[in-house]
């Protein structure tokens, strides 16, 4: 083979502060722009403070059963009205609901924006929750719990949650549990709606065939005279608590062929400076190539699994450094084993200057990747916004990267995968 | 959207298809090969999709781990799909590194090793992907839908393959399937992206020159019969949720009757694009089916259907997730109703009008992705041309409201089908 060659970022193909336009409205949101006519089509994606943070622990979910009425009613419109409206202009609105934030996702062509936005706003702003189509979520979000209730992945990953998290807001799952979205009625949906959804803190991207000037117009038209009360102050999260010892559970699943295990721990916060040596590390650990040394260990050699990686979430609060995998239930001892193997070398000796150029290189490259599609360029504006990173941020991505060395890497990964205090969480067969 | 695109065939009978986009400084290559499930054989099954792969495993100028630093540094993505009429490689990667994809591809098409540990550690891989799939009901509902549709013809079994096969199938059953189907003439390579035609042809006839035509590889020759009757069956299992899923025979993609049918199951389920790498979907909450089975009278909790594009005929498939006070009775009564209702009288041109639109928007949403326009080229080429793409809007556009009803009429026929519900064991919904 030919001598290795290493990614380097064209910067005037990236966003930056010369091609987005960011401006605040009076009543609090924030808009971005950046505009592509190369596209014939635009990108809307956005966020809202009303995520699972903000509700109690008996009506669990209570966030995201929000979210997914909002298209269910409005008062310009039924359910069937608004995506009549919608659908025939092969255009798509979608609501989602995190930890922190709710979030939004809508596209239409770009003849068809000042719909797409109508639509949208009218969704934010006046739910109705209808009591028929609120029933009609409610058993859609319970389908989804039981099904969730069969799947290894997921159930693995909320026992994970719940043993690193203890007593901690991201121990409990956002889609709640069968009993609490049980006990959720219209009027909290309502409330919920009345206190959380509102101007301040919200963030909206628009990326397409659309100006900087009409976009802000046509956003400020349609938001700019919103405004929510008493909307409650943004809700920031602890730190994770700290375990005292290795925790292990299982979640049986009777007659399931596969079972899947989580190990780890609580990482860095996405704004933490551990951020980008911990992410950049990890990619040694279970993600470069196929999944890291992790991936060479359990599936190449061992031939253990078709799937088994490590990740290092970016979260506002000290999202999960895990490793997942999916193995033969005879052979989880045996994964384990050698999971654990690899992340004690992680944090016993320092990466070689190779691997982490690897590393940086796989890093530096992939990002004109996701920044092909409209959707994925508002994303990453949005990213921006969530964790104040600057409008240049992009434009500084190759020269942060480059800075982690295989110490800074070292300290990160001892910092927090403490394998005495490791969750090892397992869902599969008895 | 559809630019031009510059299509060549190499003396060794490689086909090549190239279509500059120089919107990114990216290139996504493909290199496809006329093989998957189709061509496979009882104790042969899956046999495709395990040399995919081994295909990873590397040569002996590319070897395995090396390649894979060598591609992961450049930030690309490589990958490769295995499907029922298809084997296809992929990298997408930044325009200045791409002529390591250009190499790798053509390296591997001749000089895999094959070394007897690496089949076998890969056996276990392979048998694990298919323990995962098993985990999930939906996967062990479709396969035993299938089984029931196909009796005679190779898209009986799932592409994946019969655990029995994965667990008998030595290494020179696997690199004889190797030597059969991967040569240039059972191969197209296609590029988009921010490349200039004449150097990239130039640099591909430089790479391949070498690689010499061969036997045209054999085709299975077993066609189903027509189906006598309806079929139905259940399987079960853990949990509590009631899955069904009823297919029908369908037409081949090149066939008339093709896009008639995707009008249709746009009418019924929705619209659905062709976008496998980013543009997603279109929600299909006014399709007729969602709007009476989860709407009005809720029956079901969601619907979905679809249509592949095949070289044989294979199936319409629409997938129930029933309502867990509702039984399947209750739930198909509904189902068929709306199905008669498309049968006794044809949909109305503003609803052809609007499935048009909503692949027009579908396909620019998919256009942005360099990944997805490479795909469209090579894809199309396995079952029809790179044409069934470029008209594949005037196409629908061209489809009637008659054309409409007396597809229903054809194909959605209870003889035609077969009917499959997954019983949950814990669940309350008892068929």
């Amino acid at each position: 083979m030919n001598q290795p060659t290493y990614a380097s970022l064209k910067k005037s193909s990236l966003p930056g502060p010369d091609d987005i336009t960011r401006t605040q409205l009076p009543n609090g949101i924030t808009i971005l722009v950046r505009p592509n006519f190369n596209s014939m089509s635009v990108s809307v994606t956005g966020y809202l403070h009303a995520g699972s943070l903000y509700e109690p622990d008996e009506k669990l979910g209570l966030a995201d059963f929000t979210s997914s009425c909002l298209m269910r009613g409005t008062k310009q419109g039924s359910f069937q009205e608004i995506y009549e409206k919608l659908e025939s202009i092969g255009a798509t609105v979608g609501f989602n609901s995190g930890s922190h934030t709710a979030g939004f996702g809508a596209k239409s062509l770009v003849d068809d924006f000042d719909t797409l936005l109508e639509i949208l706003s009218q969704a934010l702003r006046e739910p109705t929750f209808p009591a028929q189509p609120v029933e009609i979520v409610r058993s859609q979000l319970l389908t989804g719990l039981a099904m969730r209730a069969q799947n290894t992945s997921e159930m693995a990953s909320l026992l994970f949650d719940g043993l690193v998290y203890q007593g901690h807001p991201y121990s409990k799952p956002g889609d709640g549990y069968p009993e609490t979205i049980m006990a959720i009625r219209r009027e909290d949906l309502q409330d919920f709606h009345a206190r959380h959804y509102g101007p301040r803190g919200m963030v909206i991207a628009v990326v397409g065939a659309v100006s900087p000037n009409r976009a802000i117009d046509r956003v400020s038209a349609v938001l700019g005279d919103w405004s929510t009360p008493h909307q409650p102050e943004v809700v920031t999260v602890p730190p994770a608590p700290t375990l005292g010892k290795i925790t292990r559970e299982h979640a049986p699943l009777p007659e399931k062929s596969q079972t899947d295990l989580v190990l780890g721990v609580a990482g860095p916060t996405r704004s933490s400076p551990d951020y980008v040596p911990a992410k950049v590390g990890n990619s040694v650990l279970g993600q470069f190539g196929m999944m890291g040394r992790i991936g060479e260990s359990v599936r190449n050699k061992a031939g253990l699994a078709y799937y088994a990686y490590s990740s290092v979430s970016s979260s506002i609060g000290p999202g999960p450094w895990f490793v997942n995998a999916g193995v033969d239930p005879q052979n989880v001892e045996k994964a384990i084993t050698l999971i654990k193997a690899e992340v004690e070398r992680f944090v016993g000796e320092r990466v070689s200057v190779d691997e982490l150029k690897d590393s940086k290189s796989s890093y530096i490259g992939k990002l004109p990747l996701a920044l092909q599609s409209n959707a994925g360029v508002a994303g990453a504006l949005l990213t921006l916004e969530r964790h104040n990173l600057g409008l240049d941020y992009y434009q500084r991505y190759e020269e942060m990267i480059q800075e982690v060395t295989p110490q800074t890497a070292l300290d990160a990964a001892q910092k927090y995968l403490d394998l005495e205090r490791f969750v090892i969480a397992t869902a599969g067969p008895e | 959207m559809l630019k031009p695109v510059n299509k060549i065939t190499l003396d060794n009978g490689l086909q090549i298809m190239l279509k500059e986009i120089h919107t990114a400084p990216i290139i996504s290559h493909w290199l496809w090969y006329r093989v998957g499930s189709r061509d496979e054989i009882p104790g042969k099954t899956g046999i495709s999709h395990w040399v995919e792969h081994l295909q990873f495993k590397g040569t002996p100028q590319f070897p395995a781990k090396e390649t894979e630093k060598a591609v992961a540094r450049t930030g690309g993505m490589w990958n490769a799909l295995t499907y029922l009429d298809w084997t296809t490689y992929y990298e997408t990667m930044p325009a200045d590194k791409i002529d390591l994809a250009l190499q790798l591809e053509a390296d591997r098409m001749v000089n895999g090793d094959y070394k007897p540990d690496e089949v076998e550690s890969e056996r276990t891989v392979v048998l694990s992907e298919r323990q995962g799939r098993e985990n999930s009901p939906s996967f062990l509902l479709g396969e035993a839908v299938r089984a029931a549709a196909f009796r005679v013809h190779a898209y009986h079994h799932e592409v994946i393959g019969d655990t029995a096969d994965l667990k008998t199938m030595g290494r020179d059953d696997l690199y004889n399937h190797y030597r059969t189907f991967y040569r240039p003439n059972n191969a197209i390579l296609t590029m988009a992206g921010d490349f200039e035609t004449e150097t990239i042809l130039e640099r591909i006839q430089q790479l391949y020159a070498a690689h010499p035509a061969g036997e045209e590889p054999p085709r299975p020759q077993r066609a189903e019969p027509p189906p006598r009757g309806e079929h139905s069956l259940t399987v079960e299992g853990p949990g509590e949720t009631t899955l069904v899923e009823v297919v029908y025979h369908a037409p081949p993609a090149a066939h008339p009757d093709f896009f008639p049918l995707l009008v249709l199951d746009s009418l019924l389920s929705g619209p659905s694009g062709l976008n496998l790498f980013g543009g997603g979907g279109i929600s299909n909450h006014t399709s007729r089916l969602y709007t009476a089975m989860v709407e009005e009278k809720n029956v079901a909790v969601d619907i979905m259907g679809g249509l592949p594009a095949t070289i044989d005929p294979f199936l319409y498939s629409l997938h129930l997730i029933v309502h867990p006070q509702k039984t399947v009775e209750k739930a198909l009564a509904v189902m068929d109703g709306e199905i008669h209702r498309l049968q006794d009288a044809p949909p109305t041109q503003q609803e052809i009008d609007r499935a048009v639109k909503q692949s027009r928007a579908l396909f620019a949403y998919g256009g942005e992705s360099i990944t997805n326009q490479a795909f469209w080229l090579g894809f199309s080429e396995m079952f029809a041309s790179y044409e069934w793409v470029t008209k594949y809007i005037d196409r629908l556009a061209a489809v009637t409201p008659e054309d409409v009803q007396r597809i229903a009429q054809t194909y959605l026929r209870p003889q035609n089908r077969v009917v499959g519900t997954y019983l949950p064991r814990n669940g309350k919904t008892r068929s």
